[in-house]
């Protein structure tokens, strides 16, 4: 099967729908890593490389959106959801303007470049800043769709990408995105795991591994983690009566907090969470890494399990 | 400038700064001090240069202008009141809770508000981001921005400085209100930005240095910088802090505090002073 990292999908899908000429792209000198340099080179009197300044970036877009130009804004997720945070909330988010931040090298998954250009805070960080949104793609295809739907809505946008490559969940003939809604791969009644970027394809992985003992799992996709799909999580909830979340950031904030918020306020049921357990990554190769902090098939299995017995 | 247009700016600074003792006052809040200190330079773009249409306040064609110390936001709701996009009576409502003049300026509440800002630093940034987009779009319209130089404590200016002298930004114009004080004291103290001039010179901008309460002297930078190809103009506004009110000049005291109702009709005196020198309204 051919792999395709979401960030090169996203430069792709850039270079593909970046025809539209109010479509500006900025990037903090890592359009290669981001993947921004692939509209760059069809484009490259609409792109504008603002150096290591991202906060600068991030302010500058900020202008640009006021002028009527759809902006997305490239680095590495760790700089632009914290050094460039307040730029975000200040001059984006609060007078919401149309500014796409095209945050790639989310996750432990960058691998040996270690803790500080890993991202284990951003969906938690992103997702507390009003007029905030969330779209987290789990592979190539959906990754174009998210592109697109960025595009489409006016407002800020937080596009969450990985630098690995990732297996296609999706067909490119069947595949229908929506913003906000939840997409269901697989229907089950026994428990529902939850799942957002990389860790959708692990889960359906964990769904098949559980088939083999007779557990019927559901799985869902979640690619906009704000606003999250209510519907589809208490519909699980309700069905399944346990749900496991799977997502490569800390169990603090990102989908598991998003699903736990859901179930405690609408059809409390029991949840167990893969998740980074609120410690820093570190250097290694990213199945490696996968390895150490859990974020496996086999992990998935062991927490369904487990939430399956705290089922009343 | 003919002689009967400068009465009228003048006039018209008196009547902003009266606008601005007597909105913090009902606000019982507010940043008087340096919304003083760059009255002068917003009569000279508002009320000389700037091509704005209080009609349509998002016209794309408009010039633009970014509060870059958002802190002053008394001094520029005044400055759009006065002009007519929203009546001078709202001012007295700023920073009240059913008002859409909020502390610190918000382009989605407060027409002629260009963008938002208050957090120091990012304004300016924000104005590079609009000189860009002229120059992409292959407009006409300029950028005209205030930064305080308490505000060129803030790395994020040097990084906006840096990247509108390398894109050749001469769609954009910044004036430093120099008034050398910020809320802890003189700027000298709390943490020398100094020497700017010499500093913006070295980051490649065309710098020039005025009396900042002068409008004549303002008014020849505006065009100078107008005039100026291929790169970005940092006009040195050196200021007073408190300008225009006798016991506020020079005080950093004033730099955030209301005047009492003593105060208040004090300075107000004092405008109104100014106006008949004027020869009255």
């Amino acid at each position: 099967m051919s792999k395709i990292a979401t960030r090169e999908a996203y430069g792709k899908a850039l270079a593909e729908f970046g025809k539209d000429p109010n479509i500006v792209v900025l990037d903090a000198d890592l359009s290669k890593s981001t993947k921004t340099d692939t509209f760059q080179k069809v484009y490259p009197e609409r792109f504008f490389n603002i150096g290591i300044a991202e906060a600068n970036m991030i302010s500058i877009a900020a202008g640009m959106a006021t002028c009527g130009k759809t902006v997305f804004a490239s680095t590495f997720a760790v700089f632009a959801s914290m050094r460039a945070c307040e730029q975000i909330r200040n001059s984006i988010c609060y007078p919401k303007l149309n500014v796409k931040i095209g945050a790639t090298h989310a996750g432990i998954s960058v691998g040996e470049d270690g803790a500080s250009h890993q991202t284990v805070e951003d969906m938690a960080i992103m997702r507390s800043l009003p007029n905030m949104t969330i779209i987290c793609p789990c592979d190539g295809i959906e990754t174009r769709a998210a592109v697109k739907a960025a595009i489409d809505i006016k407002g800020p946008v937080y596009l969450r990408l990985g630098r690995l490559a990732l297996p296609l969940v999706h067909k490119e003939e069947d595949f229908s995105f929506e913003l906000g809604k939840g997409i269901q791969l697989k229907d089950g009644g026994d428990v529902t795991i939850i799942a957002t970027g990389l860790m959708v394809y692990k889960s359906l992985e964990a769904a098949e591994m559980l088939k083999a003992q007779g557990i019927d799992a559901r799985v869902i996709d979640i690619h906009t983690i704000k606003p999250i799909d209510k519907d589809i999580i208490v519909k699980a909830a309700k069905e399944t009566g346990a749900i496991v979340t799977a997502e490569e950031h800390n169990i603090i904030g990102g989908l598991t907090g998003a699903v736990a918020e859901v179930l405690v306020q609408n059809y409390p049921v029991p949840l167990k969470a893969v998740a980074i357990n609120d410690v820093f990554g570190k250097s290694g190769k990213p199945d490696e890494l996968f390895q150490e902090y859990g974020l496996t098939p086999e992990n998935i299995v062991k927490q369904a399990q487990e939430v399956i017995k705290m089922k009343k | 400038m003919e002689k009967q247009q400068l009465l009228e700016l003048k006039k018209t600074a008196v009547r902003i700064r009266r606008h601005i003792i007597d909105a913090v006052y009902h606000a019982g809040s507010g940043h008087p001090g340096g919304s003083l200190s760059c009255t002068d330079i917003l009569t000279v773009l508002y009320f000389k240069h700037m091509n704005v249409n209080i009609n349509d306040p998002n016209d794309l064609d408009r010039d633009r202008f970014v509060m870059s110390k958002g802190h002053c936001a008394p001094a520029l709701y005044a400055t759009l009141a006065e002009k007519g996009f929203f009546s001078t009576e709202e001012l007295k409502n700023l920073r009240k809770i059913d008002s859409f003049l909020q502390g610190h300026p918000s382009m989605k509440d407060v027409p002629g508000v260009d963008m938002s800002t208050g957090s120091l630093g990012q304004g300016i940034s924000a104005s590079v981001g609009m000189a860009l987009a002229g120059k992409l779009d292959k407009k006409d319209y300029r950028v005209y921005v205030i930064i305080g130089d308490g505000e060129c404590q803030e790395g994020q200016v040097w990084e906006a400085l840096m990247a509108a002298a390398h894109y050749k930004l001469d769609n954009l114009t910044v004036f430093l209100d120099h008034n050398g004080l910020q809320i802890d004291g003189k700027i000298t103290e709390v943490m020398s930005p100094e020497c700017l001039p010499s500093k913006f010179r070295a980051f490649n901008w065309n710098v020039i240095e005025i009396d900042g309460n002068d409008l004549i002297a303002i008014d020849d930078a505006v065009e100078k910088a107008k005039a100026t190809k291929g790169m970005p103009t940092m006009v040195v506004a050196n200021t007073v802090k408190g300008k225009g009110v006798s016991f506020m000049e020079g005080e950093y005291g004033w730099h955030g505090k209301a005047p009492n109702k003593e105060e208040r009709d004090k300075a107000i005196s004092e405008l109104d002073k100014a106006m008949e020198l004027l020869g009255g309204e």
